[in-house]
């Protein structure tokens, strides 16, 4: 009896316990989620809120003050709709609630469908600004659309601070990410494995980075990391590693590569020498004095001051 | 003091019956909870992971072995993961399991008391420990070590791709040492269960204590260590947090020296910015995962059920 007694208990408690158990593994993953994407979340927020800060304000107050003193005022309305690429999804929205905010009749709304998508649209009237995370092509501009590069984005090559090598060019990069270059010495360094790391599939900075070295789903990475802060991590404490990032976090525990000896800075991507870099284009059909007056507000505010501390604050940079 | 005695067996009846009924409506409420969270956890993830196995197609997504969601003809083939999931939690137990009970087994029947006090706590201690911190010392201590034993060993390979140390072997040591303070906690429980007579006569018959812990009280505590196999199995397979960091997390075959993705890396690592059909893919590979889980305590309960019957 007693040992039967105990066999139930057993049994039951194994039941519970494999309930609990489970009922609790599903609610882990959950919350896993959840926080993964609080932390990346708090990264970006970090990032526009230390050295991106300063940088905005030293841009702002340097160049810029002088040519745009025209306060946008509360009183436009209308509409303003946006289509387009999906790696401008943080600066649509952050501009479409600011201006939003700042102008309480208007409203806008963006679509994320890709950059030839958003042109199209734009080109076909359904939209008011077609959103391209690339140069328009020429048939797009015959067609009627107009660039109007509102940011750049810029990508670093990061690798740890020991390293030898300080520049590499286009090729060489293209081919270690796609590992046909696998050691160090292959490019001026010293003997020793190249670990290559990167971003998640999904990512903004993984998608540019692909897309401007044609390299879209070739890459071999030796990691994929889920935040640009771990990427840094994990480059800073790997000897050998390469990574790439926003140019925006770049931070002493890594050192950031020329890319055919260019220094990635905002000066010289502005000036369009260093090649990890894309426009990102808000194109209108016909010069923008040709628009509503709502669209118009948009860009001009996008052109102010508080527009450009926006810009920076997603990890971008402004153009003047 | 006065209002004790209403409780007693003497008087009070009609206040007993209450006591007793509302009790009852007690346990079944909380009962209800646990079995509503189960089902409603089932009913979601059969929900919400199905539609995307019937767009991609079943074959396409549990034997696929390429993983590029986001190319222009994406693919969703999670084999690898799958395979990734399987090998890395076999080999955590294999090397968990065994440590864990004969821990126990030092804890409950070698030990001098004072070592044993000291060690306990030490045990109960590791079992606090979040996993993010098991991932981080992973990252600063194993992943190194690693990758110099990676150097050593890859020294001549042309093939080789390095990954800094971030591979499945270290996955599989964290994993190793997270179980082990479930393992430990649930077997040294079940071994001081079993009743000292039936050691007592093991040592009068003449058996060494070696002798006796094997043949007499392991077997008897049979049903406590599989429920704690059952629990350290469910802690390994369903572990997120301290490989996403350890793993490297790209879709490679589970060897070794390769960078791996395990199907709960594979949720999290990519659920922040994934879309459309990506992101349904990613909740069937909760699907596939919450189906594992499912298989093993159901397989491993029916093994201590016959394990149980056994006994007698």
């Amino acid at each position: 009896m007693k040992k039967n007694l105990k066999k139930v208990v057993a049994i039951l408690g194994v039941c519970v316990l494999t309930m609990a158990g489970l009922a609790g593994c599903g609610k882990s993953t959950g919350e896993a989620v959840v926080e993964t994407s609080e932390t990346t979340q708090q990264v970006a927020v970090e990032e526009t809120t230390g050295e991106v800060a300063e940088e905005a304000t030293e841009e702002a107050t340097g160049e810029v003050t002088g040519e745009q003193v025209e306060e946008t005022t509360g009183d436009i309305s209308g509409t303003v709709t946006m289509a387009g690429s999906t790696s401008m999804e943080k600066l649509a929205n952050a501009v479409a609630e600011a201006y939003m905010e700042k102008n309480p009749n208007v409203t806008v709304t963006a679509e994320f469908t890709g950059s030839s998508a958003g042109v199209e649209s734009v080109l076909a009237g359904s939209v008011d600004i077609g959103n391209s995370s690339r140069n328009l092509k020429d048939s797009e501009k015959e067609a009627g659309a107009v660039e109007n590069i509102v940011a750049i984005d810029g990508i670093a090559v990061v690798v740890d601070p020991a390293n030898t090598v300080s520049n590499l060019t286009k090729e060489q990069l293209t081919k270690i990410y796609t590992g046909e270059i696998t050691d160090w010495s292959e490019v001026g360094g010293g003997a020793s494995p190249i670990v290559v790391v990167g971003r998640e599939a999904g990512s903004g900075t993984r998608g540019a980075f692909e897309e401007i070295l044609e390299i879209e789903e070739a890459c071999k990475y030796a990691s994929e990391l889920d935040s640009t802060g771990a990427v840094v991590a994990k480059v800073a404490s790997t000897p050998g590693a390469i990574g790439y990032v926003s140019l925006d976090v770049i931070d002493d525990t890594v050192k950031a590569l020329s890319l055919e000896n260019v220094e990635p800075t905002a000066e010289t991507i502005k000036a369009g020498e260093y090649f990890l870099s894309r426009p990102f284009v808000m194109a209108t059909v016909g010069e923008i004095s040709e628009q509503s007056q709502a669209v118009q507000g948009l860009f001009e505010y996008l052109a102010s001051d508080e527009g450009k501390e926006l810009i920076e604050s997603v990890g971008l940079i402004t153009v003047d | 003091m006065k209002e004790k005695k209403s409780f007693s067996i003497m008087s009070g009846k009609a206040l007993k019956k209450k006591v007793e009924e509302v009790a009852k409506v007690v346990f079944t409420i909380c009962s209800f909870f646990a079995i509503l969270a189960v089902f409603s956890i089932t009913f979601y993830m059969l929900y919400s992971g199905t539609p995307a196995l019937f767009k991609v197609g079943l074959l396409d997504v549990l034997f696929g072995t390429v993983w590029a969601p986001t190319a222009q003809e994406p693919t969703y083939g999670i084999l690898y993961v799958i395979l990734t999931s399987i090998v890395g939690t076999t080999f955590a137990i294999l090397i968990g399991v065994p440590m864990g009970i004969l821990t126990a087994v030092f804890l409950a029947e070698v030990a001098p008391k004072k070592l044993a006090n000291l060690v306990k706590p030490a045990v109960e201690l590791l079992a606090g420990v979040p996993s993010v911190i098991y991932g981080l010392l992973g990252l600063l201590l194993l992943n190194p070590l690693m990758y110099k034993l990676e150097l050593i060993i890859f020294k001549d390979s042309k093939t080789h791709q390095f990954t800094g140390g971030s591979n499945l072997l270290s996955a599989i040591i964290v994993l190793a040492v997270m179980i082990l303070p479930t393992v430990i906690n649930i077997s040294e429980s079940a071994l001081r269960a079993v009743p000292v007579q039936l050691k007592s006569a093991s040592l009068a018959l003449g058996a060494s204590k070696i002798q006796t812990i094997f043949q007499v009280i392991l077997p008897a505590a049979k049903s406590g260590i599989i429920t704690a196999v059952v629990l350290g199995v469910g802690r390994a397979i369903g572990e997120a947090m301290a490989i996403t960091l350890v793993a490297g997390s790209s879709v490679n075959i589970p060897l070794p020296f390769n960078s791996v993705r395990f199907l709960t890396t594979a949720i999290v690592s990519e659920m922040a910015y994934a879309s459309d059909l990506h992101r349904e893919v990613l909740f069937t590979i909760g699907l596939v995962l919450f189906a594992f889980i499912m298989v093993i305590n159901l397989l491993l309960s029916k093994i201590l059920k016959n394990g149980g019957s056994e006994n007698e």
